[in-house]
């Protein structure tokens, strides 16, 4: 028998002395109460409710870059919640997280996805090292100024100068695995992987050849995040292409 | 003497068919209604409105909207054991939806399992439950389908391999398995356990995943919503007449009411299939009519489930599996299985971890989840999918331990029971 449960039984023996009666007739619910098996709560919070997230994400969704499981945490609001929604309605294909949104609203959608944007936590150091010198150079190339010719736009035009992705709805590039990125190019090529048209990353992607994939992914994961690591705000310039998700909620009508 | 006997056999042989394909042919006719000329129709906003509300009890939408598809357009497809069945555009376009249908056809549809032109549907779309469908009824849910935009959205052949895929293989299924009927009230019962009784047996197609299937795919009526496993998901829908599983025979109606309506109720989450139901569902339906499904429900015959074989576990596997709780489970279910009020299921005393069949338990684990939002539930608390954190023995250890601990009293899980479930 544990403590707990002695604990009436105690005060019931010293009840006995008359003297005591009164105050114990005044204490014992209590203690009686508190052997019972009590009803556990857990926080009533956003962070408890996304668990679900952080087993893959990491905690707070800080995945570490070792892995193939992008970091969701401090990626611009919408961004997450149009993923969120794409994952439902089809036009991202990973079947764990298919299932994990598949019932939920979009207000919680929304909300879910306006707690992991608003966390800033450091980055881990990147996770590319000693990748050969003429893939970096090609794939920076690329990322810095993209291929007029093969009507490629630089990455930095629409994710920022900074590669920290523009607010509201582009992400940040850097921080993330290669594998993650080879996959997410790979799927948009494929059409595995789709926005709300018009789908601009499909268009970028179409004109990508594999050895392209493979020098941006490699470029952009062996880059160290700069000081400020938020999402910056949109220019007055405009973008490359027309993206139907360069805007808040992009569901479609 | 031996030809004499080949003689007698392939008569006999050749005769019983003749009777078989006479009967098919007979039953074939009997429910052939076809489409007559009918007076000029016009839907009320009122039978809009209500048609409405049936196709969110009918849970039309889930399977007549593919994924990132417009509603109801269709095109979804249905795993069964016999093939994928892709669901039909059920809006009013007039070359792909059901633009030139009249409420009489749209009626066969849903009373007799046949399409405008006569050819037999498919039973995945569940007429066999249907059929109970007032007219009335039918026709509010056509006022409310031909209310919607018309999409244009062809309608895919389904992928059935031979002889599923033929009318002829239709007709006899249709003969052995299916017999257009009509909801008669019990006058015995009260008019809402009447209400109840028509929900849950006809439009609700409750029997769809809580009833068993024969080899054949019929759902068996031999134990009203005697729990089944449903075809290709790997998930078991509990007999809703067992004590032992979800039965709410001896339950208070109102937890029934707010599983339904909230998609939690007093320790139950509705998970899987079933979290669908209550999202796209039930959560929609009006406090009256889930009443109605739950005193119903309450008042089906109880069929306990036959107690399994209470194999004790092997203690080594239970002892890594209280060890696996500990690191990943307690924190969320309580370190006595108790649960978090309104957060996290207990697992002590849970039927559905006490199941016979492990296959829920084990959809759970890998996959997580999410009860579904609702109303009465919006911000639910999730279930992380552990599919990346636990291989296959493990995850046999700590289940049999969850089926085992706190007083649970389930047989334990093996490896083969853990990849046969996946």
């Amino acid at each position: 028998m544990n403590a707990l449960h002695q604990l009436p039984y105690r005060v019931l023996h010293r009840c006995r002395v008359p003297a005591w009666t009164i105050a114990c007739a005044l204490v014992l619910p209590g203690l009686v109460h508190a052997a019972e098996p009590t009803v556990r709560r857990v926080p009533d919070t956003i962070a408890q409710r996304t668990q679900a997230c952080t087993v893959c994400h990491g905690q707070q969704g800080r995945a570490t870059n070792a892995g193939y499981f992008p970091r969701i945490a401090g990626k611009p609001a919408a961004y997450l919640y149009n993923q969120l929604v794409n994952f439902r309605e089809g036009r991202r294909t990973y079947a764990a997280m298919t299932h994990l949104v598949d019932h939920l609203s979009d207000a919680y959608l929304q909300e879910i996805a306006d707690y992991f944007a608003s966390l800033n936590l450091p980055y881990p150091a990147p996770q590319t090292l000693d990748a050969p010198a003429p893939v970096l150079e090609r794939g920076q190339a690329l990322v810095r100024h993209g291929d007029a010719q093969r009507k490629i736009p630089a990455c930095v035009q629409c994710h920022g100068a900074a590669m920290t992705g523009v607010a509201p709805a582009f992400p940040g590039l850097l921080g993330l695995p290669r594998d993650y990125l080879v996959a997410q190019l790979g799927a948009w090529q494929d059409h595995k992987r789709r926005a709300v048209a018009p789908d601009c990353m499909a268009q970028v992607a179409a004109q990508l050849s594999v050895d392209d994939v493979s020098a941006i992914a490699t470029w952009l994961s062996a880059q160290p995040l700069p000081p400020n690591t938020t999402a910056i705000a949109a220019t007055a310039t405009g973008l490359p292409l027309e993206c139907g998700s360069g805007v808040h909620g992009g569901t479609p009508p | 003497m031996t030809a004499r006997i080949v003689r007698i056999t392939l008569g006999l042989l050749l005769l019983s068919l003749t009777a078989a394909a006479l009967w098919v042919a007979w039953n074939d006719h009997n429910d052939a209604t076809p489409s007559a000329a009918e007076p000029a129709w016009a839907a009320t906003p009122q039978q809009v409105e209500r048609g409405a509300y049936l196709a969110r009890a009918g849970n039309c939408a889930s399977c007549h909207t593919a994924r990132g598809g417009a509603a109801y357009a269709g095109g979804a497809g249905i795993a069964t054991p016999f093939g994928t069945v892709y669901t039909s555009n059920l809006t009013p376009d007039a070359d792909t939806g059901l633009g030139p249908w009249s409420p009489a056809d749209f009626w066969r549809a849903m009373h007799h399992g046949r399409s405008r032109d006569g050819h037999r549907l498919n039973p995945a779309f569940p007429y066999t439950s249907y059929t109970l469908v007032s007219r009335e009824d039918s026709d509010a849910l056509f006022a409310y389908l031909r209310s919607l935009t018309p999409v244009s959205q062809a309608n895919r052949a389904h992928a059935l391999g031979f002889p599923y895929r033929s009318q002829a293989a239709l007709a006899v299924w249709r003969a052995l398995f299916f017999k257009p009927g009509s909801f008669e009230p019990e006058t015995i019962q009260t008019p809402q356990w009447n209400r109840g009784a028509y929900l849950v047996r006809g439009l609700g197609h409750c029997a769809a995943c809580h009833a068993g299937r024969n080899a054949l795919g019929a759902t068996t009526a031999a134990l009203e919503l005697g729990g089944g496993l449903i075809p290709m998901q790997h998930w078991y829908a509990p007999s809703l007449a067992s004590p032992q599983e979800a039965g709410v025979t001896d339950g208070d109606v109102e937890h029934t009411v707010q599983l339904l309506k909230t998609g939690i109720a007093e320790g139950r989450t509705a998970m899987g299939p079933m979290a669908e139901v209550v999202f796209r569902s039930t959560q929609y339906l009006s406090d009256a009519d889930l009443r109605a499904m739950a005193v119903y429900l309450k008042d089906l015959s109880p069929h306990p489930a036959e107690p399994g074989p209470s194999t004790p576990g092997n203690p080594a596997q239970l002892a890594s599996g209280e060890k696996i709780y500990a690191r990943h489970c307690a924190d969320c279910h309580g370190e006595h299985g108790e649960g978090a009020q309104g957060a996290y299921a207990p697992l002590a005393g849970n039927r559905a971890v006490t199941l016979g069949t492990p296959a829920n338990l084990v959809q759970a684990v890998l996959h997580g989840g999410y009860p579904p939002a609702t109303a009465g539930n919006p911000r639910p608390y999730g279930m992380p999918p552990l599919r990346q954190t636990l291989d296959d023995t493990e995850m046999a250890a700590v289940l049999s331990y969850i089926r085992q601990a706190w007083g649970n009293g389930a047989s334990p899980v093996s490896v083969l029971d853990v990849l046969q479930h996946q």
